[in-house]
């Protein structure tokens, strides 16, 4: 049976994989590549790279890092961050990476999602989507790092997106990300109701029942998670271990 | 010498740094110059099928295929590379293949989400050389939305269960083929690449 995947996020700045809350507060925490492997054997599904550096020139020191992953890790990962043309995409495939995930550039020009899917498939295509909720009780795509509301229906958005060729969802809850509270239910449930392609659950992890609320509650693909994975609050192998044992597919 | 056969389509590199990791040396090359000195040959390969034939026969390397199959050398097909070596296929159209292994290839009609992603299990059907040291129900990683319909059951060594049963491992003399990215299946697909050097070096 295909499994449910756990997926480790990673942040890398300046060459270095940090954590922040709500998108402040940036904290170090580790070299990248190290941690992947240390993740890889773990027993992570996949992993998912964020590169969140701000300048243009360290672009170079990040295609870098991709390449060096590619060598010693041997699951599939993806790139995000900064991504805004078809050339992006083929940069960060050849230097080794499985997919490729596009997010703000994505809602400004949404051919790129269909460009790119047509150039490499929509297996390597993932939108990203940072949502939060508004006061009507639907939710918001925000970009720019979250700092920008769009105004754009996120559940539409992701359905639009795989009418473009996106491969896969990653939806990023704002409203949960970074305060341990659980992933956010009621907005992968939306999504599971209008997608047919696969749903990465992220923001909120904090214990290991919230991973199981994702895929039982939420009926998500995958669970996406940073800070409970770097700083050992949650071993991989035991998360795995507790979700099977509630009957959820695992691969152990 | 592995060749790993570069029509410009796909990710060639994790397949290098796979065979890398095993201590063994591949290439990387389009040239049939090239690739006829090597001990055995990898054919990787992601999207669509049509692009995928019209690769290999801009490159001229159908008849070059053709020939290194027939004499009985070693040929391995990953995810579209394997979906290549099959007599034709139903993707956007019908387009023929390689006709190494009999058997059409087929989009998953289902109830299940496609693509057909992540992790699944190993069912066997029948023990080969290739799966050595590999038990049922080990996990490999999956992407795709065709899957192989195959004429003989026997060309079968490993399936998976996704809506429908399909093929996962093929073998035909030395035609292997696999529906998943052993590149990008941690210990089970090491496995499976370093029985294939085994069995060709």
């Amino acid at each position: 049976m295909l499994t449910k995947r756990i997926i480790p996020c990673l942040d890398v700045r300046d060459g270095r994989v940090v954590k922040g809350t709500k998108f402040k507060d940036i904290k170090d925490v580790d070299d990248p590549v190290r941690l992947a492997k240390r993740y890889s054997d773990e027993g992570a599904d996949e992993l998912v790279f964020y590169d969140i550096t701000a300048s243009y020139e360290e672009r170079d020191i990040f295609l870098n890092i991709v390449e060096r992953v590619a060598q010693h890790v041997n699951i599939p990962f993806t790139i995000g961050g900064g991504i805004r043309t078809v050339d992006d995409f083929r940069k960060i495939l050849l230097a080794g990476a499985d997919k490729v995930s596009i997010n703000s550039a994505a809602v400004t020009n949404p051919d790129v999602i269909t460009d790119a899917a047509k150039r490499f498939g929509s297996q390597c295509v993932v939108l990203s989507i940072d949502a939060k909720e508004n006061a009507a009780g639907t939710f918001d795509v925000f970009i720019k790092g979250g700092r920008e509301n769009t105004s754009i229906d996120a559940v539409e958005w992701a359905k639009r997106g795989q009418e473009l060729g996106a491969g896969e969802i990653c939806m990023n809850s704002m409203d949960t990300d970074g305060v341990k509270d659980g992933f956010n239910i009621k907005l992968l449930k939306a999504l599971d109701e209008v997608l047919t392609i696969p749903v990465i659950a992220s923001g909120g992890a904090g214990t290991m029942q919230h991973f199981a609320d994702a895929f039982l509650r939420g009926n998500a693909d995958a669970a996406l998670a940073a800070s409970v994975f770097h700083y050992d609050e949650i071993p991989i192998m035991q998360l795995k271990r507790f979700l099977q044992e509630q009957n959820i597919e695992m691969r152990l | 010498m592995i060749g790993i056969i570069d029509y410009d389509i796909g990710n060639l590199a994790n397949v290098h740094n796979a065979i890398a990791a095993l201590g063994y040396q591949s290439i990387i090359s389009p040239d049939k110059d090239v690739l006829k000195n090597c001990d055995a040959l990898i054919l990787p390969g992601v999207g669509a099928f049509e692009d995928g034939i019209a690769a290999l026969k801009n490159r001229e390397l159908i008849a070059f295929l053709d020939d290194w199959v027939k004499k009985d050398n070693f040929l391995l097909g990953i995810c579209l590379g394997m979906q290549l070596l099959f007599d034709k296929s139903y993707e956007n159209g019908v387009w023929s293949g390689l006709g190494y292994l009999p058997g059409d290839i087929m989009r998953f009609e289902t109830e299940l989400k496609v693509p057909h992603m992540g992790w699944n299990s190993l069912i066997k059907n029948r023990d080969d050389r290739i799966i050595d040291d590999i038990q049922e129900g080990e996990y490999v990683y999956f992407v795709h939305s065709y899957y192989a319909v195959e004429k003989n059951a026997t060309d079968v060594v490993f399936y998976t269960e996704y809506g429908i049963r399909f093929p996962a491992v093929v073998r035909r003399g030395n035609v292997i083929g696999m529906q998943f990215h052993p590149e990008k299946s941690a210990a089970t697909g090491k496995k499976l690449l370093k029985n294939y050097l085994e069995m060709t070096i």
